[in-house]
């Protein structure tokens, strides 16, 4: 049975996390991911899930018992954002290498200073390299989506990964939505029941977990890491094939969006996404040969799939919504264009920072980028590579 | 659903981790099956200075024994028998802690030395 209801992406994630009925749950409010929490803590108090709901005094902490109940067998959850994140990030490597299967929505706020609430993605690029799978979501739908598979995903015996899924700060978290959410029993079944191979309370089987490991033999358990994240791209479209199955609605490791035989397209994540699809609407009512790429799991980098998806167009926008200082550009852009440079087909690629602190992409914008590439392709010639999108120049 | 690839940590039942095995024998995540497994970690080789024990000094007070932060003391019948070199880490405690001074430090690489030479006189 579905239901159609509106409702907030925060909204939809508490509400994903209570047919989930966690074991565990230990988070500390941070706007914009607050409502999470205190909805999910109604539902704790109103005896609605089993959860155990630990009340921490920081995020660093609520990680922490995340993984400490994860470690002894229970299926552990937290939440947040922004500087929540930032103050995470120590343990969010414990639980990556401690390979503890721990869901936690991060709902996307730019980092301080000068201090700002708003969406951008620099908390989430900023665990990029943790060792954690990364989940986007466009929208309300698709963040309690990605939730309940996010636990399919990160228990996957091969996999044994935290998920974070990701959705934007207010454009998502706080605006009303309609989507379709499943039944309690359907989810109740396609999580299963959470039954860990080795944890620290089986007194039959002692385990030790968290041990000193030096340079003979910490090497080889990073490589096991990465091991891991090469199967989660399988288990990721696997797990989707069977949500699909239950809910009629397609998720695999990217979303293609009238790429056929496009000639241009821009490579967007979040909420974003939405608005460069309904550009590139209206673009191929004027006969433009347009399409966007999303990519819902951003770590592992589906680069397969991302030079399979782009592997025909001449010109390929990467928009970022996180600066790197680096100089070179945006997070995703080095990834895409690491992507494309083995396919030898001249692809020109480049990148707009758009967005951050919260501003608006206006419909606008992404026109401009399209103008920009079609003027590439006509001239053949890309000659700034990094660029600003809705800035004051 | 495929079947688990099990890419990883196949060592679910390792007693030891050894230095021959691969990232895909070793446990996952260096996890630990077996308690007191610390035996199996050599420690030896990260010993620059040996201990080494004059015999006709020793009182067999066992004074060292009881401070070696390694057990790599070795005692029978009550008396000092032998060091465990494979786990001796050289720290020099036992040296410093005998009251009649009855163990010296020797530089490893100069104990290498006089072997290489005694081994070149024979
Ligand atoms: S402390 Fe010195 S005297 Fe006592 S047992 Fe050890 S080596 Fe012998
Ligand atoms: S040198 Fe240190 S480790 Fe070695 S036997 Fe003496 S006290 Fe023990």
């Amino acid at each position: 049975m579905k239901n159609k209801v509106a409702i907030t992406g925060n909204e939809a994630v508490a509400q994903a996390m209570k047919q989930i009925n966690p074991d565990v749950v230990a988070a500390y409010p941070i706007t914009p991911q607050t409502e999470v929490v205190q909805i999910f803590s109604s539902f704790v108090s109103n005896g609605q899930v089993d959860t155990e709901f630990v009340t921490v005094e920081s995020e660093h902490s609520a990680m922490s018992a995340a993984i400490g109940a994860s470690a002894a067998g229970a299926r552990a959850m937290t939440a947040t954002s922004s500087q929540g994140l930032a103050l995470m990030f120590e343990m969010v490597y414990i639980a990556s290498s401690l390979r503890l299967p721990i869901v936690f929505p991060v709902v996307n706020r730019a980092l301080s200073g000068p201090i700002n609430i708003h969406c951008d993605h620099s908390d989430a690029m900023g665990i990029k390299d943790s060792g954690v799978i990364q989940l986007f979501s466009e929208n309300a739908q698709e963040a309690y989506d990605n939730m309940i598979q996010a636990v399919r995903i990160a228990e996957h015996p091969d996999v044994l990964l935290p998920v974070s899924v990701n959705f934007d700060g207010f454009i998502t978290s706080h605006a009303l939505d309609v989507l379709e959410v499943l039944d309690d029993d359907t989810v109740k079944s396609f999580v299963g029941r959470y039954q860990p191979e080795e944890y620290l309370l089986d007194a039959k089987n002692p385990v030790s977990m968290g041990n000193f490991d030096m340079y003979d033999f910490y090497f080889e358990h990073k490589r096991q890491q990465v091991a891991a994240m090469e199967a989660a791209k399988k288990v990721i479209e696997e797990v989707g094939k069977e949500y699909e199955a239950i809910s009629g609605r397609k998720y695999g490791l990217i979303d293609a969006y009238r790429l056929e035989d496009a000639e241009m397209a821009v490579v967007v994540l979040n909420s974003a996404a939405g608005s460069a699809k309904g550009v590139v609407d209206e673009l191929r009512e004027k006969g433009m040969k347009v399409g966007v790429l999303k990519p819902r799991a951003f770590r592992p980098f589906p680069f397969e799939a991302v030079q399979e998806a782009l592997k025909k167009v001449k010109a390929v926008a990467v928009l970022d919504r996180a600066e790197t200082f680096s100089t070179l550009g945006g997070p995703m852009f080095a990834d895409v264009r690491t992507a494309l440079y083995d396919l030898k087909n001249d692809i020109k690629v480049v990148n707009y920072v758009y967005g951050l602190g919260g501003r608006d992409l206006r419909l606008e914008d992404v026109e401009k980028v399209f103008g920009d590439l079609a003027d590439i392709i006509k001239t053949g010639r890309a000659d700034k590579f990094v660029n600003y999108l809705g800035l004051r120049e | 659903m495929t079947p688990f690839n099990r890419n990883f940590g196949q060592g679910r039942n390792t007693k030891a981790v050894r230095l021959d095995m691969n990232w895909k024998e070793l446990t996952k995540a260096g996890n630990i099956y077996e308690p007191g497994n610390a035996a199996t970690y050599e420690t030896g080789d990260w010993r620059t200075i040996r201990p080494v024990w004059n015999k006709d000094r020793c009182i067999h007070c066992l004074i060292c024994w009881r401070y070696c932060p390694d057990a790599s003391i070795i005692s029978t019948d009550g008396k000092f028998d032998s060091f465990d070199y494979k786990h001796c880490k050289g720290c020099g405690i036992c040296a410093s802690v005998c009251p009649v001074h009855a163990i010296d430090m020797f530089s490893e690489d100069e104990i290498d030395r006089r072997e290489e030479a005694r081994k070149n006189e024979e």
